[in-house]
C-alpha cells in the first residue's frame, strides 16, 4: 500500500506541475488584466495543492501551515486586484 | 481502507485540477474562464486536501487539512465573484458569440461605469 500511496503522489506532482504550467501560460499570454488577476489566484490555490502534497510524502505538517497562508495571501491579492479594476479603494 | 480512500479522494482532485486548468487555456474570454477554472479548481483542491487528511492521519493535520478546505471553499467563489465584477466594470468585452448579459441590462447597482458591448 505504500508503494502505491509514494507512486500516485509522485504522478500527482507531475500533474499539478502541468496546472501550474498551464497557469503560467495564461498569465503570460492574458489579454487583459483580469485574465492575469485570475490565473495568479488560481496559481495559488494550486500551490495549496502542492503544499498538502509535500506533508503526505515528507509526513510533516508545518507544509499545511504554509498552504494556510498561501491560500490567505493569495485571497487578498486577489480581491485587492478586483477592487482597483473596479476602480474603488480597498474597504468600500 | 482510509489510505486507499485518501487515494482515491487525490487521484479524483488532481484530475479535477486538471481539467480546470484545462479551461482556463481553452474558453473563449474571461467569465468562460472564470466559471470553469474557480469551480473545477476550487472542488478539486477539496478533494486533494480530504486525501491529504485520511493519508496522514495525525490530529493535527486533519485539523490543517479542515481549516484550509473550509477557507478554500469559502474564499475562492468569493474572489472569483470579485474579480468578475471587476472584469465587467474595467470594460472587458463579452465573447461575441454570448447570447445574454443580466448584469449591464439591469443597470449595474453601485457600478459607475458600466462595461460597453
Amino acid at each position: 500500500m505504500e508503494a502505491i500511496v509514494s507512486y500516485v503522489c509522485d504522478a500527482a506532482f507531475i500533474a499539478l506541475l502541468g496546472c501550474c504550467g498551464l497557469c503560467l501560460y495564461r498569465i503570460g499570454r492574458g489579454p487583459t488584466a483580469p485574465d492575469r488577476a485570475m490565473a495568479i489566484d488560481i496559481l495559488g490555490i494550486v500551490v495549496v495543492c502542492f503544499t498538502a502534497l509535500i506533508s503526505v510524502t515528507t509526513g510533516r505538517d508545518i507544509y499545511l501551515t504554509v498552504g494556510i497562508a498561501w491560500a490567505l495571501l493569495s485571497f487578498i491579492g486577489a480581491i485587492a486586484l478586483a477592487k482597483h479594476l473596479e476602480g474603488k479603494g480597498f474597504d468600500e | 481502507m482510509s489510505n486507499a480512500i485518501g487515494v482515491a479522494a487525490l487521484a479524483i482532485g488532481v484530475l479535477f485540477n486538471i481539467f480546470g486548468c484545462i479551461g482556463l487555456v481553452r474558453f473563449p474570454d474571461i467569465y468562460n474562464r472564470l466559471q470553469a477554472a474557480t469551480k473545477c479548481v476550487t472542488i478539486g483542491t477539496c478533494f486533494v486536501l480530504l486525501g491529504a487528511m485520511l493519508l496522514a492521519g495525525s490530529t493535527a493535520t486533519t485539523a490543517k487539512c479542515l481549516v484550509c478546505m473550509i477557507f478554500v471553499l469559502v474564499s475562492s467563489p468569493t474572489a472569483a465573484h470579485a474579480l468578475a465584477r471587476g472584469a465587467h466594470a474595467s470594460g472587458v468585452k463579452l465573447w461575441e458569440k454570448s447570447v445574454v448579459d443580466k448584469f449591464d441590462e439591469d443597470g449595474q447597482p453601485g457600478v459607475e461605469s458600466g462595461g460597453k458591448k
